[in-house]
């Protein structure tokens, strides 16, 4: 898939580029399963829950949250039975580095799931994937059944009276299944439409049992942190944001591709230094930085570090840390139809605001787009995409409305030459 | 779990075979409810049969002990599953956003034109059906589609209408 290997940290993806790794014994030969038993055989569950905290370790999957905290949720002195979960749903527009985490370190993943397993105490976890990623489930469900085979999942896992198993469960192709309440109705054989919450997964989750949700990568760090300890991993990153992720970097760049890099990277280093500028000799006009829900970023704004509390005061989030980046060729009022049509179309349906709002604004977007606006459209976008904020059952229709806000904000021109000129005025170098 | 799992008699031609109520059987097992397995099943079943027809939805529901509307509800929610045969091949193009960017929108024109279809129709001798998709995670290697299970990344319109031209 063509990882290009960064110049610094990189442990979740060192030995990506060795085929060898996939396998378990490939993944042995890196120390591979070492924390699992460290941590089964020699920490205790509130330990563990304790170290995650103190990394400082945030939820991969796009809303940040501390893992350690959301671990600590899970109802103490209970015996219902307890289930993880694995977000391998990966659909936000400009993400793709949970595929090669799980095509690559499937072991990895698996590890990480087993050590939160037993931080949790659960007894399985649904590894929740979507169901096009026909070749990393495959991988997976071999690598799954390699670990069982050897004695780390299964009945009595490393010789300790904890089991743990995990299931492949394959999604139907729907981007709201990755909202960790949509994921656990479509678990269950439904349709994916987010819970209203509470009650919280921790209480009332897969099956109505208590439940934790963790993204991927999420997991994939675990392992490193248990073996290495809570205060290495905070000395990578930034104070606030330790470790690193991976970047997905697409549009118009010179080496469009995956690069793990410590967070607070600066975005003009991800995007000039790794992936070698914009092409052709032309000038950056915009950047999302974090998967399609992410308000973008002008040219200006390059500046600043790829974490959660540097990009919140530029008004938009890490998310995913899908980077896309867009040349001085690029149609803002274009990338708004597009965005629009995409959360249009995958809107469950469910609240009004949601479901009328993310048409409303494909619709004005499209007149606009096409030299058919009309005075006062940019307010009723505006007003439309306010009304959304914070007023549904689930954060998808904030998701729409933000990246539209921030199309208005940096690039409102692009809107009103349209306006003006009754006609879109990007023929030349229209690439979209 | 299993007992409701009851084999029909005999295997009317676009029934559920008994081999796929086996793994369907097999799968209920994982989950404390055995509808978990309902995403699974109809993927089993669609890749058996082609698609998930009202009279197959009506099987599944009676081996999952739901109605039928239920499991219809579920298929068209999901864009995966299909209540109508589609062409022998499925060839989905990206036109996120990010592939955008790189093309993907107009090669999903030039396919239109190659194959004389819009995107969403089959060509009329059943063998292919084109679809626009969303995003696949692949989005740096974009020009993408995809081709049944399979990838196929930095596409150029050339190589991509060679590709549609030798699937049978
Ligand atoms: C519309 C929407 C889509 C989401 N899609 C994903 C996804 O594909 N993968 C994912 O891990 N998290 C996704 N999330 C976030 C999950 O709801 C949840 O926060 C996450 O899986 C928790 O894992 P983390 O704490 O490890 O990040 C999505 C959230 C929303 C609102
Ligand atoms: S906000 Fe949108 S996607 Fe989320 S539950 Fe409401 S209608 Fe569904
Ligand atoms: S946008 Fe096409 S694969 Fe992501």
């Amino acid at each position: 898939m063509g990882l290009k290997v960064p110049h610094t940290t990189n442990y979740l993806t060192e030995h990506f580029g060795d085929d060898g790794f996939v396998s378990l014994k490939g993944y042995e030969a890196q120390g591979g399963y070492e924390a699992a038993r460290k941590a089964l055989t020699r920490m205790q569950p509130e330990k563990l829950i304790e170290l995650v905290k103190d990394s400082g370790l945030q939820g991969r999957g796009g809303a940040g949250f501390p893992t350690g905290l959301k671990w600590s949720f899970m109802p103490k002195d209970e015996d219902r039975p307890r289930f993880l979960v694995c977000n391998a749903d990966e659909s936000e527009p400009g993400s793709f580095k949970d595929r090669i985490l799980l095509e690559r370190g499937p072991h990895q993943l698996i590890e990480g799931i087993l050590i939160a397993a037993w931080a949790v105490g659960a007894e399985k976890t649904f590894l929740y994937i979507r169901g096009e990623y026909s070749e990393p489930a495959r991988v997976m469900q071999q690598a799954i059944a390699e670990a069982g085979e050897s004695g780390y999942l299964g009945q009595g896992a490393m010789g300790t009276n904890f089991s743990h198993e995990v299931v492949l469960v394959r999604g139907g192709g729907a981007y709201i299944c990755g909202e960790e309440t949509g994921l656990l109705e479509s678990l269950e054989g439904k349709k994916g439409q987010p819970r209203k919450k509470p009650p919280y997964p921790a209480e009332f989750g897969a099956f109505g049992m208590p439940t934790t949700v963790n993204n991927v990568e999420t997991f994939c760090h675990v392992p490193h942190i248990v073996r290495r300890g809570a205060e290495w991993f905070r000395g990578i990153g930034t104070e606030k944001s330790p470790g690193t992720t991976i970047f997905g970097v697409s549009g118009h760049v010179v080496r469009p591709g995956l690069y793990e890099l410590p967070l607070g990277t600066s975005l003009e280093q991800i995007v000039f230094g790794h992936a070698g500028g914009v092409p052709g000799g032309r000038e950056i006009k915009g950047v999302i930085p974090g998967g399609m829900s992410m308000p973008i970023l002008p040219a200006a704004e390059l500046d600043v570090p790829m974490a959660n509390e540097s990009l919140r005061e530029r008004q938009t989030m890490l998310g995913t840390g899908g980077i896309m980046v867009m040349d001085d060729t690029t149609c803002m009022v274009r990338v708004g139809c597009v965005i629009a049509h995409f959360f249009r179309d995958e809107s469950c349906g469910q609240c009004t605001q949601c479901r009328e709002g993310t048409g409303w604004m494909e619709k004005i977007l499209n007149r606009i787009e096409r030299g058919a606006g009309e005075e006062g459209d940019l307010e009723i976008l505006l007003d439309v995409s306010a009304k959304m904020e914070g007023a549904t059952i689930c954060a998808f229709a904030d998701a729409a409305a933000w990246p539209i806000q921030g199309l208005l904000r940096h690039f409102r021109d692009d809107f009103e030459m349209h306006l003006r000129h009754h006609r879109c005025p990007f023929h030349e170098g229209f690439r979209l | 779990m299993v007992k409701a799992v009851k084999p029909k008699k005999a295997a009317k031609s676009g029934a559920i075979s008994g081999a796929t109520r086996k793994r369907i059987a097999e799968e209920m097992q994982k989950f404390p409810q055995k509808r978990g397995a309902l995403l699974e099943a109809l993927h089993l079943v669609q890749e058996e049969l082609g698609c998930i027809a009202p009279e197959t939805a009506r099987e599944l529901a009676e081996i999952f002990e739901m109605r039928a509307v239920e499991v219809m509800e579920v298929v068209s929610f999901y864009n995966m599953f299909h209540a109508a045969p589609q062409g022998r091949h499925h060839v989905h193009v990206c036109t996120n956003l990010p592939c955008s960017l790189r093309g993907g929108r107009s090669l999903l024109r030039r396919l239109e034109e190659h194959l004389g279809i819009r995107a969403g129709e089959t060509t009329p001798d059943g063998r292919i059906t084109l679809g626009r998709e969303e995003c696949l995670g692949a989005c740096a290697y974009a020009p993408m589609l995809r081709i049944g299970d399979t990838y196929h990344e930095n596409l150029g319109v050339e190589l991509a209408k060679k590709l549609l031209d030798s699937l049978e």
